[in-house]
C-alpha cells in the first residue's frame, strides 16, 4: 500500500497537470475564435471564385482542350499528395486522422501499381507518414509558428505545386485537410486540386445575365490561365484556415476531456488517501488502547 | 440613379459589399467605369485604383494588385489578389512593395518575367501618384 506521503505527491502531480490541460484548453478556445473568424471570412473570396471559375468552365467550347490544370495530363500513373496537418501535438485525433485518410490512400494507389508523391505541410503530417513513406515524401514545409495562416504562404505551397506539375512531376495532386463543421466535430477531406473540380454551372450569381454572351478581357483562356494556378492558391489556404480551425477545435475538446478526466483521478485519489489516513489512524488507536490495556 | 449590387472581396476578407451608383475599375486593358445594366463581362484587372462611387458619398477608393472582375447588369464582383484601402497604405509601404519588387526584378534572369514585374512598378508608382490627390 502506498504511504501517505506517495499519495499526496500523486494528487499534487495531477492537480499540476490538470491546470496546463485548463490552461491549453482556454488558450484553444481564444484561438479557435480567431481561426474560425478567419476561416468565415475567407470564404466569400473561395466562394466567388468558385462561381467564376464555373462560369468561365461553362462557357468553354465543348470538346476544345482546356488549359492543362484543368483537363488533366491524360493519364493517372503518378499522384501528387498533398497532406495539411498542424505542428504541434496535443490536440485529439486531428492530425492522426488526416495521416491515417492519406496512408490508406497512398497505400491504395500503390497496390494498383501508380506511383505516389508525397508533400507534406505541417511537422506533424511528416512525423506520421516518414516511417512508411519516407522515400516517397519529397517535400516537407512547416507552419512557421503560431502566427495566423497567411495567404503568400498558402501562395508558396501552391507555386511549388504548380511548378512540379509543369515539370512533369504528377498527374493528378490531392489534398488532405481537415474541414471544420463545429468545435466537436472536424472531418478529415481528401478534394482533388489537379484536374480542377469546378462546380457544376447552372448557379450563376443572381443577375449576372443568364444566357446572354460574356465579353472577355483579354481572351477566355488567358483569363482561364491566370485563373487557375489563383483557384489552386485559394483552395490551399482555405485548407490552411479550416485546418487551423478544426486545429484548435479539437485541442479543445482533447484538453476538456483531459482536465474532466485529471478531475476525477483526483477524486478517486483523495478517496484513497483519506480512507489510508482513517485507517492508520484506528491502527495507531487500537496500538495505545491494547496497550493500556495489558497494563 | 440606379444602382447594382457591388461586391468586392479580397482572399483575407471582404472589402466591400452594398448597393453602388458606379464603380470604376483599372481593367487589364483599360480603365472602365460600370454603371448599372452594364453587358456582362469577365476581367482581368490590373495593378491601379478601384474607386467606388456609393449614393450620396463622394467615393471611396481601394489598391488592387490583380484580379478579375465579374460584370453583370445588376451585380459586379471583384475578387481582387491583393487590395488595401488608402486609408491602410501610405507612401511608406508602397515605397516597401516597390523595393521588394525591384529586388525580385533583379534576382531573375527571365526577361519576360523582369518585363512583368518592371510593370507591376510603374503600376504602384502611378498609385503613389493617386494617393496624393
Amino acid at each position: 500500500m502506498p504511504s501517505l506521503k506517495d499519495l499526496r505527491n500523486r494528487i499534487a502531480s495531477v492537480k499540476g497537470t490538470q491546470k496546463i490541460t485548463k490552461a491549453m484548453q482556454m488558450v484553444a478556445a481564444a484561438k479557435l475564435r480567431r481561426a474560425q473568424t478567419a476561416a468565415e471570412s475567407g470564404r466569400p473570396y473561395a466562394e466567388k471564385m468558385a462561381t467564376v471559375l464555373g462560369n468561365l468552365a461553362a462557357n468553354l467550347v465543348q470538346g476544345t482542350e482546356g488549359p492543362r490544370l484543368l483537363s488533366g495530363t491524360g493519364s493517372d500513373r503518378t499522384h501528387l499528395l498533398v497532406v495539411c496537418t498542424a505542428d504541434r501535438g496535443l490536440c485529439g485525433a486531428f492530425n492522426s486522422s488526416i495521416g491515417r485518410m492519406a496512408r490508406d490512400h497512398a497505400r491504395r494507389l500503390l497496390a494498383e501499381g501508380r506511383t505516389v508523391k508525397i508533400v507534406t505541410v505541417g511537422k506533424k503530417g511528416y512525423d506520421l507518414l516518414r516511417r512508411e513513406f519516407r522515400d516517397l515524401i519529397i517535400e516537407n514545409r512547416d507552419i512557421r509558428g503560431t502566427r495566423p495562416v497567411d495567404y503568400d504562404f498558402a501562395s508558396e505551397i501552391a507555386d511549388s505545386i504548380i511548378a512540379r506539375f509543369d515539370a512533369g512531376e504528377f498527374d493528378v495532386a490531392t489534398l488532405f485537410y481537415s474541414r471544420f463543421r463545429s468545435v466537436i466535430s472536424q472531418i478529415p477531406t481528401a478534394q482533388q486540386l489537379i484536374p480542377a473540380e469546378l462546380p457544376t454551372a447552372g448557379e450563376r450569381p443572381a443577375g449576372a445575365g443568364d444566357g446572354a454572351v460574356m465579353e472577355f478581357e483579354p481572351s477566355e483562356e488567358a483569363i482561364l490561365t491566370t485563373l487557375l494556378p489563383r483557384n489552386l492558391t485559394v483552395q490551399v489556404y482555405r485548407a490552411l484556415l479550416e485546418n487551423a480551425a478544426s486545429e484548435q477545435g479539437a485541442r479543445m475538446g482533447a484538453m476538456d476531456s483531459a482536465t474532466r478526466n485529471a478531475g476525477e483521478m483526483i477524486k478517486k485519489q483523495t478517496q484513497i488517501y483519506n480512507r489510508t489516513r482513517q485507517a492508520m489512524i484506528t491502527k495507531e488507536l487500537i496500538e495505545i488502547i491494547s496497550g493500556a490495556e495489558a497494563l | 440613379m440606379a444602382t447594382f449590387q457591388f461586391d468586392f472581396v479580397g482572399p483575407e476578407r471582404t472589402l466591400y459589399s452594398g448597393q453602388v451608383d458606379a464603380v470604376q475599375l483599372p481593367g487589364i486593358e483599360g480603365e472602365m467605369t460600370v454603371l448599372a445594366g452594364h453587358a456582362p463581362v469577365l476581367t482581368a484587372l490590373k495593378v491601379g485604383v478601384i474607386t467606388i462611387a456609393e449614393a450620396g458619398h463622394t467615393g471611396k477608393r481601394v489598391l488592387v494588385r490583380g484580379g478579375f472582375a465579374d460584370i453583370g447588369p445588376d451585380a459586379v464582383t471583384v475578387i481582387a489578389e491583393r487590395a488595401n484601402p488608402f486609408e491602410e497604405i501610405s507612401q511608406e509601404s508602397l515605397d516597401r512593395d516597390i523595393a521588394a519588387l525591384e529586388l525580385q526584378r533583379d534576382a531573375t534572369e527571365d526577361y519576360a518575367k523582369r518585363d512583368e514585374i518592371e510593370g507591376q512598378i510603374t503600376q504602384i508608382r502611378d498609385a503613389k501618384v493617386a494617393l496624393t490627390y
